[in-house]
């Protein structure tokens, strides 16, 4: 009797997580396929489903162009970040030199750093660089977000290597450089997708710094330009066309979560249990 | 012979160390060390956004004009209350989901796809669908409300200065709940099964396994999450900035700080408040490295 009720619990349960956790975002979509006033009736399914905000958000505004902007900023950061932390966590990783626990704890406290904390520092560094308004500038501030992590996960896989292949390589006459490139990094790869989607996540969803180091519309996020829509008054939102931003923008993040849902979990957890 | 092999192997393998970690850490000085510096520095002068470079050293005056600022204060309190309360609901929501996920169910594939979901949408993109849905005239939990019959009116949620907080926390909850749960699964799978065989063959009841059994044994996952969430929450920007806008109700210390630096144009105390926020967490990570029981370096 006692089982039979701690089912009934614990699905029901199930069911409540589910709905409360992909509602929010049905409801989005729904909103995002209503114009005009049927906007503002509550209806779980859209009588008259209708594309105009999805059209409208392309035509009116650069859209196309910020996606664009997000897709360079994203693949940029992931790429310079993952080029400097393959090397870097070999070292973390693999060696035991003096000042390694001192340089894991920095790069630790740096993950910590609250963005705002360096915020008018790197908006001087930027201007002066003349990188304000660019998204090159996003690229080089996003490493104070993604490089800690980075270093920090891909330390952890490099760790659970085995010490034999290492060995024979050593025996062999490989250097440090080809171990690292040659033997390890090959053996990695699960490791650097794991950790390149988190970064990849990581600046696709940045918003302060894209804000303030930004300024023409052609030049923002998506963050950015959602956040900033605005309608034909002031006090009146775009609710329908800023729903219709929301679900073009998640839609690929939410597949890419489904498709490596076990990595990510892996990699989040990597970082921060077994640290 | 080997000896000497094996000592200009260490010497050669130390220094290919540092080469290696050169680019990162040139890097990491660059785009947080500099900066860093540059922010502390403004904070002693009265710099302003059109001529920073013609910063004058003020000593203490942004701090004590910060000491002054009533909506300052606000802004700290608010920042602790947010992250108090969001972080402990986090938690045991976290717990609970993650306790669902590790027991014996079908269907639990599609359980975790699900609890990812909030967690894979931008805070900016929550932000926004909760603000629709928290609309005081148009939103769809007003309405559910009223035909469930628990009020009566439409409440203002993100606009009344008594809910505003209490909206901010409910979508950071949705949010940031999964993340929580993830992590505990991972403590939760680490521990070992025979305790749990062990107290189901003695049948004891499932409610006293949990507390003297799976909490005892999940602490050191629960405190490292916890301090994760912590430090992350009192930076909290994004959720805050677009929910609710700029309304002193919600106002965080990150919210505060970019207020005074981009709107104001007053580099100085806004640099100084970042660098209170800094000081702030810096001092609470030192104290959860001390007292946490966290092992930076568990290397082999």
């Amino acid at each position: 009797m006692r089982n039979v009720k701690q089912k009934v619990l614990i699905y029901s349960l199930s069911l409540v997580i589910i709905i409360v956790c992909v509602f929010p975002f049905y409801w989005a979509v729904v909103s995002s396929l209503k114009s005009g006033t049927d906007l503002f009736k509550v209806e779980f399914i859209p009588g008259n489903p209708a594309w105009r905000n999805y059209l409208e958000i392309f035509k009116e505004q650069p859209f196309g162009r910020n996606i664009f902007n997000s897709v360079v900023v994203a693949v940029g950061t992931v790429s310079l970040a993952l080029f400097l932390a393959v090397t870097a966590s070999y070292a973390l990783g693999r060696v035991a030199f003096r000042g390694r626990t001192a340089l894991l704890v920095t790069i630790l406290a740096v993950s910590m750093f609250p963005q705002v904390a360096v915020l008018s520092g790197m908006f001087e560094l930027i201007r002066a660089m003349g990188l304000y308004n660019n998204l090159l500038g996003l690229i080089l501030s996003y490493m104070i977000i993604t490089l800690p992590f980075t270093v920090w996960i891909m330390t952890t896989f490099m760790k659970q290597l085995p010490k034999e292949i290492e060995e024979a390589a050593i025996i062999d006459g490989a250097n440090t450089w080809e171990i690292c490139t040659k033997i390890f990094l090959p053996l990695l790869w699960p490791a650097l997708v794991t950790t390149g989607l988190l970064a990849f996540i990581a600046a696709w969803n940045e918003f302060l710094f894209a804000l303030t180091f930004t300024i023409e519309e052609k030049a923002r996020t998506v963050p950015v330009a959602i956040a900033l829509m605005t309608g034909a008054s002031e006090y009146e939102l775009p609710w329908g066309k800023i729903m219709a931003a929301s679900v073009v923008v998640t839609l690929p993040l939410i597949t890419l979560v489904l498709i490596f849902q076990r990595r990510i979990v892996s990699g989040l957890t990597a970082g921060a249990v077994k640290g | 012979m080997a000896s000497k092999f094996r000592s200009d192997l260490t010497k050669e393998r130390t220094r290919a160390a540092w080469v290696f970690m050169l680019p990162t850490l040139l890097v990491i000085s660059f785009v947080a060390g500099w900066p860093l510096l540059r922010t502390i520095w403004f904070s002693f002068t009265d710099a302003s956004l059109s001529n920073m470079s013609a910063a004058q050293f003020t000593a203490f005056e942004n701090f004590e004009f910060l000491f002054k600022d009533s909506s300052w204060g606000t802004a700290v309190k608010n920042t602790l209350y947010f992250a108090v309360i969001s972080v402990a609901l986090e938690t045991v929501l976290g717990l609970v989901i993650a306790l669902v996920l590790n027991s014996q169910i079908k269907g639990k594939g599609l359980l975790r796809t699900a609890v990812l979901i909030p967690w894979a949408i931008p805070t900016i993109v929550s932000a926004k669908m909760w603000g629709w849905m928290l609309h005081d005239v148009y939103g769809v939990i007003n309405d559910m409300l009223i035909w469930v019959g628990f009020i009566q009116q439409p409440i203002a949620w993100a606009a009344d200065p008594k809910l505003a907080m209490i909206s901010v926390i409910l979508v950071d909850v949705w949010k940031t709940t999964p993340f929580m749960a993830l992590l505990l699964l991972a403590g939760l799978q680490l521990m070992p099964q025979e305790c749990f065989e062990a107290a189901r063959v003695d049948g004891i009841h499932p409610i006293r396994v949990f507390w003297r059994v799976t909490l005892p044994l999940l602490k050191p996952a629960i405190i490292v999450a916890v301090i994760f969430r912590s430090l992350d929450a009192m930076r909290v920007f994004d959720l805050i900035y677009v929910l609710t806008g700029g309304s002193s109700e919600t106002m965080s210390m990150s919210v505060y700080a970019r207020q005074q630096l981009f709107d104001f144009q007053n580099v100085g105390v806004g640099s100084a408040a970042s660098t209170l926020l800094f000081l702030m967490i810096g001092l609470f990570t030192i104290i959860f490295l001390l007292f946490g029981g966290i092992k930076g370096d568990k290397i082999k």
